[in-house]
């Protein structure tokens, strides 16, 4: 278990004063100039020894990210963009970051942009989050006020400035391109790539987009060093991390632990256990909507991080672990989260567009067995035809829930056909 | 209610919300103030009763030198905006898979029962709006809903309709956790921050 002293977010909670003079007494802003002294390349570098990777789902390294963004500023100037549009179901960590730990993120974002050359910062809020918006919002004035940010900013002669702006309830727009294109003002609909962001990004402009938590833990990481963040956890998922733990547990909870905790331990230590105990747990999805569920006998020993959870074929996404106890129709539980795609899929690219609402309404003819068992292979099949032919992933985080359902729970999904038949056939003879 | 309420044929920002046009086109770099477009369409929204008319649409495509047509586009991709009359108290209860799993069925039901409505539908007094609405981020304090700009969470049938009366009678509800809970901790004791025990002792009541 993570010491105390070991965790970056001291105000998770907000139980502390989450602005500036609350922000300054648990060390946000003490070393900000020394930090800036260190220069990009070695910033950079201290990033990439940490093993810190990406916070908003994909894991990629967050200090080779930073590497991507030209070595010289041309014409064009450098951007980066934040993305706070948390909407991945069962994902409320940034929120916490924004609200109780502002100070935090804002000095991130400041040291990242030094790192990528970048005089402004972009956080693309999701518009639902408000309250959390008002009080991000008041910290940059705070930050603007004490010379934190601005022309001059924390005494380095480095013009730095950070602007906010809001999404209006589009879960797309969590996709990097989306997001830039709504930050331009237009429809959240992802671009091709290449060209990448890094070489044409917002306006046409050299863009990072990196998530709330990647940005927030950096200055820690460059305060207390690479090796510090590098020794916890595993070789290739170090550090710490928020996991927000959903659904069947007798105490859900966000927590900051270490990388690579089992599963059952995180539950039990943080989240007051599995409602009706350990032996009541039926599955678990550990890392948001989009990753494919985990039978209990999975959840038994597997470690919560990027390599544990691939190698059971699922993943750690935004560490979003939702907890169902044997109570769930699981069916039903994954039929919900097809209408959620079937929503939010911009309708761009044809797999998508049309395979999530077949998805969806095949879905729910499984949900009440009204179908064949050849169906369940149709239905597998047509997922892999969505999964990988679209533009962006919303297409696969749609395929794999449904993908990890029939994987794990074909024979329920038999025995629910079986059953409806039956009853169908009772009714008949009635 | 939409049938009674005519479209305005023109639309005028308030000069307030002039100035803070004004200072969000400034956000963004010169002859960029397309990326305006978001935030006025919601100025211009909060202005009017909730609801965006096709004037106030043309009203900001010609502000920022956009085709109309790109100004539809946005208002009516983002589920945030309203494009018809709406309730003065618009109530999104979440059903996505953490609000489900712990019982936004009976949010819901609350939410039918104590309005007499359907999701979708506004009250005859066009006081309250009903919606069934995605993931708001907030699944460890589930089921929970959003009205207004706050959100309303750790809820049962009893904190939803006492929530909905408040509202009815004209009062404040308590916008958060609606249980012995600050945010997002356990409740009843934490498991790390040990230090601040006492403080969320203090802060979110309960044992």
């Amino acid at each position: 278990m993570l010491d105390d002293k070991d965790r970056i977010f001291t105000n998770i909670y907000g139980l502390e004063d989450p602005f500036i003079e609350g922000a300054k007494k648990r060390g946000d802003w003490a070393d900000t100039k020394k930090l800036f002294e260190l220069g990009r390349e070695t910033i950079i570098e201290i990033i990439k020894d940490s093993g810190l990777r990406g916070r908003g789902g994909a894991g990629f390294s967050t200090g080779m990210k930073w590497s991507f963004m030209p070595k010289e500023v041309g014409d064009r100037p450098h951007f980066l963009v934040i993305n706070a549009d948390e909407g991945e179901p069962g994902t409320c960590k940034d929120r916490e970051i924004m609200r109780s730990e502002p100070h935090k993120f804002i000095e991130g974002a400041f040291l990242a942009s030094v790192a990528m050359q970048a005089n402004a910062a972009y956080c693309y809020v999701r518009g639902e989050f408000y309250r959390e918006t008002e009080a991000l919002q008041r910290a940059v004035d705070e930050a603007y006020e004490a010379g934190f940010l601005g022309d001059n900013a924390c005494g380095t002669g480095y013009k730095f400035d950070f602007y906010i702006h809001r999404g209006m309830g589009a879960y797309i727009c969590g996709e990097e391109t989306a997001l830039i294109e709504s930050l331009e003002g237009k429809k959240g609909q992802p671009r091709l790539k290449p060209p990448f962001p890094a070489n044409v990004g917002v306006w046409g402009c050299p863009t990072t987009v990196n998530n709330v938590e990647s940005i927030a833990v950096a200055p820690e990481i460059l305060k207390r060093g690479a090796e510090w963040f590098a020794g916890i956890g595993r070789p290739n998922n170090t550090g710490t991390k928020l996991f927000t733990i959903s659904g069947h547990v007798n105490k859900p909870c966000t927590v900051e632990e270490a990388m690579s905790i089992p599963l059952k331990e995180l539950i039990e230590k943080h989240a007051g256990g599995v409602r009706g105990g350990w032996d009541n747990l039926l599955a678990v999805i550990p890392g948001g909507a989009s990753v494919p569920l985990l039978t209990k006998d999975l959840c038994d020993d597997v470690l919560m991080d990027f390599d544990a959870l691939r190698e059971v074929q699922s993943g750690l996404g935004t560490a979003a672990v939702m907890v169902m106890d044997k109570s769930t129709d699981v069916i039903k539980a994954i039929a919900r989260l097809s209408h959620f795609y079937k929503h939010e899929s911009c309708g761009q690219c044809t797999p998508c567009r049309e395979g999530c609402g077949w998805m969806m309404r095949m879905m729910d003819r499984m949900v009440v067995g009204n179908a064949t068992v050849d169906e369940i292979d149709v239905l597998e099949e047509v997922t892999r035809q969505v999964e990988g032919h679209t533009i962006c992933a919303l297409g696969d985080a749609a395929a794999w829930p449904v993908q990890g359902l029939i994987r794990h729970f074909r024979p329920l999904m038999i025995q629910r056909i079986a059953d409806a038949r039956t009853q169908s056939d009772a009714g008949k003879a009635a | 209610m939409s049938a009674d309420v005519m479209p305005p044929e023109s639309f005028e920002f308030t000069a307030n919300n002039v100035a803070a046009a004004k200072a969000i086109i400034a956000k963004y770099p010169e002859g960029r103030q397309a990326s305006a477009v978001m935030p006025l369409l919601d100025i211009a929204q909060r202005q009017h009763d909730g609801w965006i008319p096709k004037a106030a649409m043309d009203h900001i495509a010609d502000m920022l030198d956009m085709p109309p047509i790109r100004v539809y586009e946005v208002a009516s991709f983002y589920t945030m905006y309203n494009l018809a009359p709406i309730g003065r108290h618009h109530v999104q209860v979440c059903t996505n898979l953490p609000c489900w799993l712990r019982g936004s069925e009976q949010v819901m039901a609350a939410c039918k029962d104590k309005l007499s409505i359907g999701n979708g539908e506004t009250t005859a007094d066009g006081e309250f709006t009903l919606l069934e609405v995605e993931c708001l981020g907030a699944c460890v304090n589930a089921p929970m809903m959003q009205i207004g700009d706050d959100y309303y969470e750790d809820l049962d049938s009893e904190t939803t309709g006492q929530i909905l009366d408040d509202l009815k009678a004209g009062r404040v509800p308590k916008a958060g956790s609606q249980v012995a809970r600050h945010t997002c901790e356990p409740i009843g004791g934490l498991t790390s921050l040990a230090d601040q025990e006492p403080l969320r002792k203090e802060k979110a009541g309960g044992s």
